[in-house]
């Protein structure tokens, strides 16, 4: 679920905080740049783990700061394909059943990846896997709140980096940037197709 | 970046990891609850509230060790052992979704044997647990304040 990514980067301290450990104050400002966010191609950052090397320290005329070069190895969450995951059903919408894990909430499972046959209740717009025994069929309703036990199957990483103000057309109003979709950098996409995969209470024995 | 996949951790390293610094902020006081700590305070909650869920808050680094060493006999890859020490699997069922191609590398035996390792060198069965908690509960209540 966990790797260790090993970056570099150069990190800006500024005057004030020259009082502080040199170590403490680099490990205070690449927290406060990568905790929580994702990465593009990495994934979602946790916290540091720990610094490897230390370049010089330089102040550049003009700002009274120091840059220095730090090589560091970063927490960071992403799981690895096939790779097998529990988390919480968050909801149900047309596109599949909406996935948690409380520090990550972008996984989805589509409905051609749940336990078949599964049909979508409108009424409490929640998925149902029809499960057939000799007595006949069980509605299993994946409510919200279930735990779910899940198989990645594929990731993908969408750049949200401002792009610069594109050619706008006639009609252009405040109401235009309201239709911009907001996507979430880091998406997962889940599978429960599979013996032992779905609800955490589908496959107790007890 | 360099290396965008140096090593794999195991959630019990993860979850050692934010325990030892969480208690570090706590002790060094209150003067870093600067708004740019509000991210890592967050994801750092949220992170061990997930992990404290899972198997791994029973584990120690002996314990790692000793179930890396038993599972050497079973030739499994690293990312397979990797999920059998996150997940602890109790049935055939998770051992076959963990194991790729578990029906034609493992016989049945094979995978009993497995379980049975599993069980026995990773804590977590949760009569067990509550049973240690309930014995050292009692004992607390003897000894006199």
């Amino acid at each position: 679920m966990f790797v260790l990514v090993e970056m570099m980067d150069t990190v800006r301290i500024p005057p004030w905080q020259f009082e502080m450990k040199l170590n403490d104050s680099i490990a205070e400002e690449l927290n406060k740049k990568l905790a929580n966010k994702v990465v593009y191609n990495v994934g979602l950052c946790i916290c540091l783990y720990d610094i490897t090397k230390l370049e010089d320290s330089y102040i550049f005329p003009g700002d009274g700061a120091s840059h220095t070069k730090v090589h560091f190895r970063y927490v960071v969450f992403h799981p690895f394909l096939d790779e097998i995951l529990i988390g919480e059903i968050k909801g149900c919408s047309q596109d599949g059943v909406h996935v948690s894990l409380g520090f990550f909430d972008d996984i989805v499972i589509p409905p051609e990846s749940l336990q078949q046959p599964a049909k979508f209740d409108e009424a409490e717009q929640v998925w149902v896997w029809e499960y057939e025994t000799e007595e006949g069929a069980h509605d299993l309703y994946m409510d919200t709140g279930e735990e779910i036990r899940f198989r990645i199957v594929d990731e993908s990483f969408v750049d949200t980096s401002p792009t610069g103000p594109s050619s706008t057309e006639a009609s252009t109003s405040g109401a235009t940037e309201e239709v911009q979709k907001k996507e979430a950098p880091y998406t997962l996409v889940g599978s429960i197709s599979e013996p032992g995969l779905g609800l955490l209470s589908w496959w107790t024995n007890s | 970046m360099k290396d965008a996949n140096a090593a794999l951790l195991s959630n019990f390293e993860v979850f050692q990891l934010l325990t030892d610094l969480k208690q570090q902020r706590k002790d060094s006081g209150k003067h870093k609850q600067s708004s740019g700590q509000q991210n890592l305070n967050t994801i750092m909650y949220e992170t061990l509230k997930y992990i404290s869920k899972t198997p791994c808050r029973f584990q120690s680094p002996e314990i790692v060790r000793d179930f890396l060493i038993a599972m050497k006999g079973h030739k499994l890859t690293k990312a397979e052992k990797l999920q059998l020490l996150n997940h602890r699997p109790m049935t055939a069922v998770e051992i076959q979704l963990m194991v790729e191609e578990s029906e034609e590398r493992l016989t049945e035996e094979q995978i009993e044997s497995l379980l049975q390792t599993v069980s026995s060198v990773l804590p977590g069965n949760p009569a067990e647990e509550l049973q240690k908690q309930a014995t050292t509960a009692a004992e607390e209540d003897d000894d006199p304040e």
